[in-house]
């Protein structure tokens, strides 16, 4: 009988070929363990090429996955389990393995010829180099091979079962439900009964030979966490940002209009939101990034939610257009799923380095509105909000989502869509003006005496035709040249822009002893490394005080306040300290930066470690 | 704003008519007009502010769109809804506002240098896809606006500021691009030729899809000999008026259009040689864009010697923007938004926390 031990959490990761499916199987088995009630954050990783050469190391595809029977917020710094599918796989994760962590291998591409290629001279099976590590060593392949004899598959086919075959035993390993794979594959398969049913034999296979060998002396249990009352999904950052436009524009009476040019890692918006026509969602694919956010911005003109979604250099393009809806003051909403860069960068790897393009990167001065998501899950009520700023405020809203939270998942409280205040646009239906003959017109720039907001007249609306466009107008609409004019319009555009923080809630402050000196502030998607940060911080008997901004223009009005209460005040962000640089502008507070540009989530044990130094520091 | 046309291939089905005829005078803006005296522009202006009472639409449900330029201005003075958006985007702005608003007629207003230089991606693109927008290409064959540069359309060799020694640049042809980027209705007017202008600015306008007209435009302060081939004494020996179902005849029916029947070129013929019966008649609504491409290249590029005007095609394809709403028609409509919504934010695998 093998022994059951609880842990409190696992961080594992599986490894492998990009064409072995990996993040499929990281995927189902995040399902299974959302589904059993942990609490869960996930971190895929894989190369930008489709299907880089077999067995190199650039061919790696890993997905990562943490889950706990408490609240947790990182995808973990360093996994206890690796699921190694090759000798490439295994070599490029060893180093993030926790030393004593379990390693399980297919064995079955340990040939001397596939270690010589990729730098191993001795197999580092054998060879004592993993001594440090519980090691499992199974023909994993053979083994799915010969679980699927009995289906009409060529050898390729069927070794390609083998991460089926790992996944039931890795569900075996971890006491995780079934049922959810078992009918994932029926749908996912369902046009193709041979390959869902040897899909589904390997899997079971997998689970019963975990269950049949004694290769396993201790399985393990991990608890469900937990969490507030009600109905729970799990969800990307990509998926929820789809879903938080789509109940916007239902909210606001507004159909929902994409525009959008395919790029790393956004494209998957566009495909989610291509699927639900039945929801009234348009999706315009077009010839580039530019014409995407032109179309989405004709779009608002013509009284529909204008999204446009991007990633890289594809905001860069799009920034005069942005900078038109800036000047016309029309709605739109820009999704920018930051990913490495300059240029072209490290496509599928994360970053946060478009913050001051997002703030500042137009001609002239083009205040608009800048959100950030914390957490997957969140990426839906970013959406909403930035929606709802665009709307009601006539102004473009960036979103800057990245590839960590737009890639990475996260049980999500369902929200109830009834719950969900309308929004509303506020149309012009009457002239608010005269020209100077006294007939009734449509003057598109007076605006409300608190606000700031425009008058907005849809196009077909009777009587109230009138032009906008990039030039600069006086109140009437005519184009002005007027010095005094301009002056009062950049200042107008700005107020309306600075005066959004009124909706905004305060930022708060989790300081549990009231007697921290330093404080940490994140923003976007640091959150949950930020919070772990703090929390190892705290464990290790220091006292620390965290914040976070989802509010990056403008800021929270009390956000100043905040930053002079502390002695220290650390910024740890994906870049080389933008948000530093704002703040050090905007509040003379000597905020000091903690950058980490690796294409990954910021090392949260590495962080509390030198924040512990630096708290030490200060009290010497 | 009671009744709409519902001929099923015109472009302005589904667009409100006025409930009152307006007049010349209800489509004037009170914004005064700022072009240069002389300027074509003026013009083509007075052309389309006589066609659009004509056409019958409401005047709110007209929106025009512009890029940057000279003639991108046209929108402040005219009295519908209007954008004077950047340089080159005017048909990408339109795509989103026609895929969106099936009830307005949109106008897209560009030129040379904004509709085939910087904005030359977004034009073919809406050719190809057959957005139902008509678009206007003011072709003055030079950058007005920034003070006199040569433009896509301007001759090679030709001495401009930025180009001392001469252009080296071959010129594009206007309408062999929008043929070759599949456009089912192309046309060419001039900016003077008040009732040739109508005529085709309301056929374009009537064509459901994309309809480019190509407007041969003087600007005099920069470029005025540009046109002297079709403006000037010789104007005969130069302007083809292309008649549909019309052998094409030139020169008060002198000289004419052949088609050599084994290389399939056309040439220039004098009709009392080869006898009417062998002319090439003209058939806009030609499947094959063959002909109508032949048509384009016979202007030279350099005077604009032989230069047919009128309409080179017209045919029926599918609206990209009818096409994407008819998807969403296809997909249906939940009968409950709000529970299909909340079904969809379930997803296929939840759980409850108690």
């Amino acid at each position: 009988m093998t022994e059951v031990r609880t842990l409190d959490h696992v961080v594992i990761r599986f490894a492998g070929d990009s064409g072995d499916g990996m993040q499929l199987t990281g995927d189902r088995f995040t399902s299974e363990t959302a589904n059993f009630g942990n609490d869960i954050a996930t971190l895929p990783n894989f190369p930008a090429e489709i299907r880089a050469p077999a067995g190199t190391l650039p061919g790696v595809s890993s997905f990562q996955l943490h889950f706990a029977d408490n609240d947790i917020s990182t995808p973990g710094d360093h996994p206890e389990v690796l699921v190694a599918m090759n000798p490439a796989a295994l070599k490029v994760n060893l180093p993030d393995l926790r030393l004593g962590g379990m390693i399980i291998v297919d064995t079955s591409d340990f040939s001397e010829r596939n270690l010589a290629r990729i730098g191993y001279t001795t197999n580092p099976l054998t060879d004592g180099t993993l001594d440090a590590y519980q090691l499992v060593t199974l023909d994993l392949t053979a083994l799915a091979v010969g679980a699927v004899k009995d289906f009409d598959l060529g050898r390729k086919d069927a070794a390609r079962t083998k991460n089926m075959f790992a996944l039931g035993l890795l569900t075996w390993l971890y006491g995780r439900p079934v049922d959810g794979t078992e009918q994932f594959l029926g749908r996912r398969f369902a046009a193709k009964p041979v390959i869902r049913d040897s899909n589904l034999a390997a899997f079971r296979a997998g689970h019963a030979y975990g269950e049949t060998t004694e290769t396993f002396a201790v399985r393990y249990e991990v608890g469900p966490a937990p969490m507030p009352a009600g109905e729970y999904r799990q969800i990307n950052g990509n998926i929820a940002t789809a879903y938080g436009l789509m109940v916007a524009a239902q909210r606001a009476g507004m159909p929902l209009f994409l525009g959008s040019y395919p790029i790393t890692p956004a494209s998957d918006i566009l495909h989610e939101l291509s699927k639900h026509k039945a929801q009234g969602v348009m999706t315009f694919q077009a010839e580039d990034e530019i014409a995407g956010v032109a179309a989405a911005l004709g779009a608002s003109y013509g009284g529909h939610l204008g999204v446009t979604t991007t990633s890289g250099p594809g905001l860069a393009l799009k920034m005069e257009t942005i900078g038109l809806g800036v000047m016309t003051e029309l709605p739109l909403v820009v999704i920018d799923v930051q990913r490495a860069g300059p240029s072209t960068g490290l496509p599928t790897k994360t970053e946060q380095a478009d913050l001051l393009q997002a703030v500042y990167g137009r001609n002239g001065e083009s205040p608009l509105v800048v959100l950030a998501p914390q957490s997957p899950g969140d990426c839906f009520t970013t959406a909403l909000e930035a929606a709802r700023i665009a709307i009601t405020y006539r102004t473009p809203v960036i979103v800057l989502s990245d590839g960590y939270v737009a890639n990475g998942s996260e049980p999500w409280h369902v929200p109830d869509v009834t719950d969900i205040p309308a929004i509303d646009p506020g149309f012009a239906t009457e002239p608010n003006g005269h020209n100077a003959a006294g007939q009734e017109r449509h003057h598109p720039y007076l605006r409300d005496p608190e606000t700031q907001v425009r008058a907005w007249a849809l196009p077909g609306t009777p009587g109230l035709e009138h032009r906008i466009g990039g030039l600069e107008k006086s109140d009437s609409g005519m184009i002005s040249y007027d010095p005094e004019n301009h002056d009062r319009m950049v200042s107008l555009r700005r107020a309306k822009i600075d005066g959004i923080a009124r909706d905004f809630a305060d930022v708060t402050v989790d300081d549990p002893s009231g007697t921290a000196r330093v404080l940490l502030l994140g923003w976007g998607s640091t959150y949950g490394p930020v919070r772990a940060a703090a929390a190892a911080v705290r464990a290790a008997g220091h006292d620390v005080a965290r914040a976070h901004l989802r509010h990056l223009n403008p800021f929270p009005a009390n956000l100043g306040e905040v930053l002079h209460a502390y002695d220290r005040v650390l910024v740890p962000e994906m870049n080389l300290g933008q948000l530093t640089t704002m703040l050090r502008a905007r509040y003379l507070v000597d905020v000091q930066s903690y950058s980490r540009v690796r294409g990954l989530p910021i090392n949260s044990g590495e962080l509390a470690g030198d924040v512990i130094t630096m708290i030490q520091e200060l009290s010497v | 704003m009671t009744d709409t046309d519902v001929t099923a291939s015109s472009g302005l089905r589904g667009v409100p008519l006025a409930l009152t005829p307006l007049t010349r005078k209800d489509v004037v803006s009170d914004a005064e007009v700022r072009w240069c005296p002389g300027c074509g522009d003026y013009a083509v202006l007075a052309t389309f502010q006589g066609v659009l009472p004509e056409l019958g639409i409401a005047r709110e449900n007209t929106v025009i769109v512009s890029g940057i330029g000279c003639s991108s201005r046209f929108p402040y003075y005219v009295d519908t809804y209007g954008v004077h958006s950047i340089h080159g985007r005017a048909p990408a702005i339109a795509t989103g506002l026609a895929m969106t608003r099936p009830d307005l007629a949109v106008f897209v207003v560009t030129g040379d240098g904004d509709a085939l230089s910087i904005g030359g991606n977004h034009l073919i693109h809406a050719l190809r896809r057959n957005l139902n927008i008509t678009i206007l290409l003011f072709n003055n064959r030079i950058y007005g606006l920034t003070k006199g540069q040569f433009s896509p359309t301007s001759e090679q060799g030709k001495v401009t500021k930025s180009s001392p020694m001469g252009s080296l640049e071959v010129p594009f042809n206007p309408l062999s691009l929008a043929i070759g980027a599949e456009a089912t209705f192309v046309a060419r007017a001039i900016d003077s030729d008040r009732a040739g202008l109508a005529q085709v600015l309301t056929a374009a306008a009537k064509h459901r899809g994309a309809s480019f007209v190509e407007i041969y435009q003087n600007c005099p302060i920069f470029n005025d000999s540009a046109f002297d081939a079709i403006k000037g004494k010789d104007a005969d020996e130069s302007i083809i008026r292309l008649v549909d179902g019309a052998p094409i005849t030139f020169a008060g029916g002198t000289k004419g259009v052949m088609r050599d029947g084994s290389t399939g070129e056309l040439s220039i013929v004098d009709v009392d040689e080869v006898g009417i019966d062998s002319l090439l008649v003209h058939d806009a609504h030609r499947a094959d864009p063959g002909l109508a491409f032949s048509l384009s290249r016979l202007t030279d590029p350099g005077v604009l010697r032989r230069a047919p005007i009128g309409i080179f095609r017209d045919v029926e394809r599918p609206a990209y923007d009818d096409l994407a709403r008819q998807q969403i028609e296809t997909a249906g409509r939940p009968e409950d938004p709000d529970a299909s919504m909340q079904a969809l934010l379930r997803g296929a695998e939840t759980w409850t926390v108690l």
